[in-house]
């Protein structure tokens, strides 16, 4: 018999659909997209909501009445109502909104100021000064933490005290060297460039003639500044508020530093003692206590400016901006501007790289200077015999593991973000495109440190083809992606967007593919923004604290927990050292990308 | 062969019906252009031909092969179908000189070098810009670019060629100067063009054949000199139309008896004649007659009727003389600059072949020609 396979019309549909689906880049790449978030963030989330509802085994110890496996609100009635809540949860939530609002409104006076000068007045020395501004931004936020104890440092916690004891002998109080005061001004230092950098493109971008037509209009100039420039500037100066408010209050490294000694417990230090000491579900509450408060924080942003996210609009028209004149301000306001952030930005440096050389802290006598931390031996009398550290194998490891680290997650963080741009910004009117849009703004919302929580236990055995992560270099380039996500999908997406999409059509009437598309086309005419997009991300990578360090182990070790190791044991000389090394790299990147591809940092915070 | 055949085109764009059962067939050689108003369809057609829209409903034959099939959801890739398309937006590829910028679909194609070098700098050359290989988009001017977009389209020598409003983006002078490059180049290259505009003055000058589309639908597909004398509905009429010179618009009753027609109008009556006689016709008319086809006399002659001068538009070679008799103004466009009074009596007459009947309700042409009885009422006026 002869069997001719015919097919009804409803089939070759049906066949017909699914073969231009399977063609189709978008949904492939968008199903990808979806695939990835689900598997790297909504998963682990919904795993954590759901491990504070369960018994463990392990809770057997702590009560009778654990049933493990079974439903239960004992973790949470321990953490929110019990008599440890005070000291576990409520204290530590109080110090981190605290903190996180006073460094939100002290950033917003430095960063607001400073852009202002800037970019509306006559200011000399501007480009001095952004650049001055930057700075801090390249350098890890404990590092100023770090150079704060050198400074203020008192005999509390032992170790050597810092200068203002040992020089001048006098002994700083203990709210002035440890907790609250040195916690919110370190981070409003580091924090203020956000600032700078937001309002300040939102201030140059301003048309002057909406000024001038208010001025035109008999308004005075309190009047223009309260009725026209401040209500623009609104979504700008918000949108920085949240962003720092939410950075702050998650923020490990800082508080780790000056507030520990003193017992005072901000969410992410109190999460990070109760993963050590094995309170896991307790640590999961307060995980989800630091993510409820960065989206309240967000909702919130939405709320107030009801969609109208910014002013600012690109008309391709040069708008003129008039100068504001100083006058005989002019001199002094430059040079107080100048000195202040050289003060902040760079004697800080100055003092931890002196003090690398010093054999023993505090003490400028010729014969008190070595290159003993750098690359001396052994030596049983300093610091029980750690070695120099350009001869200490651990630093070599370190250096290898953090350069591998931050390499391969700037090269893949950024060509992922481009990828799931393009899911964004084509499929931006399709279900799939807004979701791959909101997961990968997810990462967002949670802490860096919970993150971490969640992966470890994720990752500790082989699920399906991925196999036990956890103690490898992936997963920490893996989890540095993720958190990344966020910022590299809306810098991919923005870059999609600009690119019309009737230049792939005419490469698709061509005949190309949608591999040779996206090398021939979307890869170059993407390149400033993907090469942003890769020097931010190696530099967040080259920093990175709170993120990695519950998921480093021994083999793993980067060059930012072996400073955190080093701080731990006081080495002070040795944690400089290397401080200075990750400063080294971080700058000497920027400043390749800056000469070779045109790169700029203060272009590239488009995404908040 | 015909060069494109559509049949029952649907198409919805975000559940948008946009197309709704188009027709039309594209004979090989022609010149046709899709015209209409922004947000007819023309532009998704001319999409849904290249195969960068996909259609709900109905078939797409090219050159004698099925592309597109609505029932099937089949869809044949657009680099398959021997189409080219120029953007709108030129979409040139910045990052690339004219010559890769010409040479992409060819280098794709994988060519041999030599090929390929060959065949883009005869289309440069066809489009008089070989000068240019090796700028970037960004250092020409409009028309220049125009030029690479075309020159990057014939390169393949594709069968069918596709321009989306090219000469949208440029200004007056050199619209008119491209305008004549493409009459050139379909004479050369002998491509079937699809063209689309909503400018009915580049529609009627370029094509062989005009479409005009109205809210999705195909209105009339008709040789241009057919299209201007005799467009089917009144919203063609009216779009066909100049905005510097207006159609005249009279409305009219019309009556049958005896097997007559005759329209009466406040410019006097019209007899009805033609294949039916106007049978079909009851009720309220619409008679159209263009500026030009209302003729100025400055005696009385036989058949005008006296009307007054309001207003002279003086436009160099021509000018517009607006006129009102009784309640009903008129345009009338006459060759040269008369210097008229406003308030002035004139007379005016129309030709009565170029004047168009169109039912009121439906807005449809009748298919009838009109005879002008002797207007009665000038003896009045007098």
């Amino acid at each position: 018999m002869l069997h001719k396979p015919v097919l009804n019309t409803r089939q070759a549909r049906w066949l017909n659909r699914c073969r231009d689906a399977l063609r189709n880049p978008l949904y492939l790449i968008g199903a990808a997209a979806l695939l990835f978030l689900a598997y790297t963030i909504v998963w682990p989330v919904l795993n954590l909501i759901w491990s504070t509802f369960v018994w463990k085994t392990q809770d057997a110890r702590l009560t009778p009445a654990a049933d493990p496996g079974h439903l239960t609100l004992y973790h949470w009635s321990r953490v929110l109502a019990s008599d440890m809540s005070w000291s576990l949860f409520y204290k530590p939530v109080l110090n981190a909104l605290s903190v996180g609002v006073t460094v939100s409104a002290l950033s917003m006076v430095f960063g607001c100021g400073l852009a202002w000068l800037v970019t509306r007045t006559d200011v000399p020395l501007k480009k001095t000064i952004t650049f001055l501004a930057i700075i801090p931004y390249l350098l890890p936020s404990w590092m100023l933490s770090q150079a704060w104890l050198t400074f203020f440092k008192n005999s509390k916690i032992g170790g050597t005290p810092g200068i203002l004891l040992s020089v001048l002998h006098v002994t700083p109080p203990d709210w002035l060297a440890y907790g609250f005061v040195p916690i919110v001004l370190t981070l409003s230092i580091h924090d203020s460039v956000y600032f700078f950098l937001l309002v300040g493109a939102a201030l140059s971008s301003m048309n002057s003639q909406l000024e001038e037509a208010a001025e035109m209009a008999g308004a005075g100039r309190m009047q223009v500044l309260r009725r026209i420039v401040f209500p623009l500037m609104l979504p700008s100066v918000l949108s920085g508020f949240i962003l720092i408010f939410t950075k702050a209050v998650s923020s490990y490294g800082v508080p780790a530093l000056l507030g520990t000694p003193v017992n005072f417990y901000m969410i992410s230090t109190m999460l990070y003692s109760s993963m050590r000491s094995r309170l896991t579900t307790e640590a999961n509450v307060l995980s989800l206590t630091l993510m409820l408060i960065t989206m309240l924080a967000i909702y919130l942003n939405q709320r107030l400016l009801g969609g109208r996210r910014s002013y600012v609009t690109v008309t391709g028209k040069g708008s003129a901006v008039t100068h504001v004149p100083l006058g005989k301000w002019r001199l002094p306001a430059a040079a107080g501007t100048v000195a202040g952030m050289a003060l902040i930005a760079v004697v800080p440096f100055i003092v931890l790289l002196l003090q690398t050389f010093l054999l023993k802290d505090g003490s400028l006598s010729p014969d008190n200077f070595t290159l003993h931390y750098w690359a001396g031996g052994s030596d049983p009398n300093i610091n029980t015999g750690e070695k120099g550290v350009l001869q200490n194998p651990i630093f070599l490891l370190a250096l290898k593991n953090s350069l591998i680290i931050a390499g391969i997650a700037s090269v893949a963080a950024a060509v992922i973000g481009l990828l799931f741009g393009y899911a964004v910004a084509r499929g931006k009117n399709t279900a799939m495109g807004r979701l791959v849009d909101q997961l990968a703004f997810f990462p967002y919302f949670i802490p860096g440190i919970s993150l971490a929580a969640i992966y470890i236990t994720m990752f500790a055995k082989p699920v399906l083809f991925i196999p036990a992560l956890y103690g490898t270099i992936t997963i920490i380039i893996l989890i540095t992606v993720v958190k990344e996500l966020p910022f590299t999908v809306k810098a991919g997406g923005a870059a999609m967007m600009q690119i019309g999409p009737e230049l792939e059509e005419a490469a698709v009437l061509g005949g190309a593919s949608w591999f040779t598309r996206f090398r021939r086309l979307l890869l170059p005419l993407s390149r400033k923004s993907l090469l942003s997009a890769f020097i931010l991300v190696f530099i967040g990578a080259m920093k990175e604290m709170e993120l990695i360090i519950m998921l480093v182990t021994p083999r793993t070790e980067t060059l930012t927990t072996l400073t955190f190791y080093y701080v731990e044991k006081g080495y002070d000389q040795l944690t400089n050292v290397v401080l200075m090394i990750i400063i080294a790299i971080v700058v000497a990147v920027y400043a390749l990308a800056v000469k070779f591809g045109k790169a700029d940092l203060t272009k590239g915070w488009g995404g908040q | 062969m015909n060069a494109i055949e559509l049949r029952q085109i649907h198409v919805h764009v975000q559940q948008k019906h946009i197309l709704k059962g188009i027709d039309l067939t594209v004979e090989e050689g022609d010149f046709v252009t899709l015209l209409g108003p922004s947000g007819c369809g023309k532009t998704t057609l001319l999409r849904t031909i290249a195969g960068l829209q996909k259609l709900n409903g109905g078939t797409v034959v090219i050159s004698g092969n099925k592309v597109a099939d609505g029932s099937l959801a089949y869809h044949l890739d657009p680099a398959k179908r021997g189409v080219s398309l120029v953007f709108q937006s030129y979409a040139l590829w910045p990052h690339m000189t004219v010559f890769d910028n010409v040479a992409f679909g060819l280098q794709v194609r994988k060519q041999p070098k030599a090929e390929i070098r060959r065949s883009v700098l005869a289309a440069l050359d066809k489009m008089r810009i070989p000068e240019l290989a090796d700028r970037y988009p960004g250092e020409l001017s409009g028309g220049q670019q125009q030029r690479v977009a075309i020159a990057r389209a014939i390169v393949t020598s594709p069968s069918i060629l596709l321009l989306d409003e090219p000469l949208s983006n440029l200004d007056a002078k050199l619209r008119t100067e491209m305008r004549a490059e493409l009459k050139r180049l379909h004479r050369e290259l002998g491509t079937t063009i699809v063209y689309v505009t909503h400018d009915q003055h580049e529609a009627i000058t370029l094509s062989t054949r005009v479409a005009v589309f109205f809210g999705g639908e195909l209105v009339q597909a008709d040789t241009p000199r057919e299209l201007y004398r005799h467009p089917r509905t009144l919203q063609v009429a009216e779009f066909m139309g100049s905005s510097d010179h207006p159609l005249n618009r009279v409305e009219g009753v019309c009556r049958t008896s005896g097997g007559e027609s005759t329209v009466s109008t406040a410019l006097g009556s019209f007899r009805l004649s033609g294949a039916n006689g106007g049978a079909d016709a009851a009720g309220a008319v619409v008679l159209t007659v263009r500026p030009e086809d209302v003729v100025l006399h400055e005696t009385h002659t036989a058949g005008s009727i006296p009307v007054k001068v309001e207003d002279v538009l003086p436009a160099g070679g021509e000018t517009l003389v607006r006129v009102a008799y009784g309640q009903e103004k008129l345009g009338a466009r006459v060759i040269g600059d008369p210097e008229y009074t406003p308030g002035r009596v004139l007379y005016a007459s129309f030709r009565e072949e170029r004047i168009n009947v169109y039912d009121r309700e439906t807005g449809r042409r009748l298919e009838t020609g009109v005879t002008t009885i002797t207007p009665l009422l000038e003896e009045i006026h007098r």
